[in-house]
């Protein structure tokens, strides 16, 4: 019986020196007001007006525009556009990939430390330290330029429709994918390489008989996410005239179509969903 | 089949025989085999098929004709304009691109903190039933890309840079929001266990042991998605959603290309900068 009893004590005991309020109640309210203060500039900046949202004339657009949402558009003329441009954004992506995966393995071959031969004896020699640069920088431009931006350029030079896009795509992702296949080229041990180089072998071999192996894996499976996301990133090319489910949405949207539009977003979400699920399930296979 | 009784009588003689077992066999090469030969059938089906349908345009790029506009168009980027007046312009747009990814990152990390809480299963006997809602919620907001947001939010928020950061905020909410219901459900339960068997209500537990344990985490992610929607919001403009894009698609639109150069130079470089910090800011937190 004296036990219960003695920990009912106890806890009453320590209820009694819980602080009924915050202990920390000042310093938080301190950082966060001074977030605020920070956040107050850039809000003017962006011209961050949130009760223009709730204005008559904003809302009555709004509520408007989402009450034509239903009915979804399913006539069946325009559900075949949907489908053909659903699988041009697919395909438009996936040309895409492959183009910039043709592109990114020299110059991922180029850029990695691993396959040079002067730096198998100490220091790499001036030459080849200065090719290797050269083309990382030339990797790091491709990429840091959005794709948006290269197809508002392709679709200047080479006119409206897939072409532009599957170009942007290939530069932009040919500069993350040569990056990064030159980052894992680097990773972990390369013993099997600088052996075979050591021993005369000519740098591709060595490319293909040691480092090949080793990292396949790691390779593949980033290339399928580079192409989950190049699906994502083909949805939005078509808003600057590269086709595609990007370029409906656009015109829908122009003609204040909602039932279109909202058909198209269910789309939109469905191959984002689908993309995602069987790049996951290829990554776990290869893993 | 056969060997099944076999394996039985095996297993039931006891330990003695474990020893002289039959090694685990690897499985059957032909499936391993064939299931990789699907692969890639698969992936070169679908490349090819997304060539052929495609219909490129090869010979417009490829061309004479080609190389001369191509080489006429970046041709035409120099000199870029460094008049002070659209300096001083292109300065001020790319203060607002930056506002609006810094302020919609800020508004999306405390949206998703707060869709997190209800998204996740903080501890095992939590029947959590807005679970599985609120996840779809999130899905949704992250399949549909940051540009469709803008043009979608351009009728309720009128074009300029609010309706870019709302879209930012939108589709960052979905990110962040599941990225942060991940962190907390993977958080090891010890601390936010002894503080619930004390009795400690539930507010308390998160603010006191799971939000302490995951905030670094948290700051990592909300980092890491600044530096990309920093990238978006450089682009967002193309469909009149404010900053630097608006400015490029408008200069674009009328062959301004010197004006153009100088846009598209202020933003690799604004890109380059955030970059270099937000790698530096990450290295120091994850020390």
């Amino acid at each position: 019986m004296a036990t219960p009893l003695a920990s009912v004590t106890v806890l009453a005991a320590h209820a009694a020196r819980v602080p009924a309020r915050d202990p920390a109640f000042l310093p938080r309210l301190f950082w966060l007001s001074l977030a605020l203060v920070l956040l107050w500039p850039l809000g003017v900046a962006c011209e961050f007006k949130f009760w223009l949202l709730w204005a008559p004339e904003n809302r009555q657009a709004s509520a408007d525009f989402l009450r034509s949402f239903w009915p979804l558009a399913l006539q069946p003329e325009f559900l075949d556009l949907v489908l053909r441009e659903t699988w041009r954004t697919v395909a438009m992506a996936t040309a895409g990939v492959t183009l910039a995966l043709l592109l990114s393995v020299p110059l991922a071959l180029a850029a990695s430390r691993v396959l040079s031969l002067s730096a198998l004896s100490g220091r790499m020699a001036r030459g080849p330290a200065w090719v290797r640069w050269t083309v990382r920088s030339a990797l790091v431009v491709l990429r840091s330029i959005p794709e948006l931006i290269w197809a508002l350029v392709f679709v200047r030079v080479v006119g409206l429709g897939p072409t532009a896009g599957v170009l942007a795509i290939a530069l932009t992702y040919a500069g993350m994918l040569g990056k990064v296949y030159a980052e894992i080229l680097e990773s972990g041990e390369n013993h099997p390489a600088q052996t075979l180089m050591r021993n005369g072998s000519g740098r591709l071999q060595a490319f293909v008989y040691a480092l090949l192996p080793t990292h396949a894996a790691e390779l593949a499976s980033y290339t399928v996410y580079r192409w989950e996301c190049a699906v994502r990133s083909s949805v939005v090319l078509g808003f600057v005239g590269a086709g595609g489910l990007g370029q409906q949405l656009d015109n829908s949207m122009k003609m204040f179509n909602g039932g279109e539009v909202a058909t198209l977003l269910l789309v939109f979400i469905a191959l984002v969903a689908l993309a995602d699920r069987v790049s996951a399930w290829l990554r776990k296979a290869l893993a | 089949m056969k060997s099944g009784p076999t394996q039985a009588v095996l297993a039931g003689q006891g330990r003695a025989e474990a020893a002289n077992l039959p090694y685990k066999l690897p499985p059957p090469l032909f499936d391993a085999r064939c299931r990789a030969c699907w692969f890639t059938a698969a992936v070169l089906a679908l490349v090819v098929a997304s060539f052929a349908t495609l219909g490129l345009e090869w010979q417009a790029l490829f061309s004479m004709e080609a190389a001369r506009s191509m080489a006429r168009f970046v041709g035409e980027f120099f000199p870029p304009d460094l008049s002070p007046v659209f300096v001083r312009k292109v300065a001020l747009a790319a203060w607002e691109t930056l506002a609006m990814s810094a302020l919609g990152t800020v508004i999306a990390a405390a949206l998703g903190l707060a869709l997190a809480l209800p998204a996740s299963r903080l501890s095992e006997q939590d029947s959590n039933w807005l679970r599985t809602p609120t996840r779809m919620v999130l899905n949704a907001l992250r399949a549909i890309p940051e540009l469709a947001w803008a043009a979608l939010l351009l009728i309720s928020a009128g074009l300029g840079p609010f309706a870019g950061t709302l879209a930012l905020a939108v589709h960052t909410t979905g990110v962040l929001g599941r990225l942060f219901a991940e962190a907390m459900e993977n958080v090891p339960s010890g601390p936010a266990a002894a503080l619930r068997t004390q009795g400690v209500g539930p507010l308390r537990v998160f603010a006191y042991a799971t939000l302490p344990q995951v905030l670094p985490q948290l700051m990592s992610y909300t980092l890491y998605r600044w530096e990309n929607n920093i990238r978006a919001a450089a682009v967002l403009g193309v469909v009149g959603a404010g900053g630097l894009g608006q400015m490029l698609s408008f200069h674009m639109g009328l062959f301004h290309m010197g004006k153009t150069a100088t846009i598209l130079a202020a933003m690799l470089l604004m890109v380059a900068l955030v970059d270099l910090l937000s790698f530096s800011a990450r290295k120091a937190l994850t020390r």
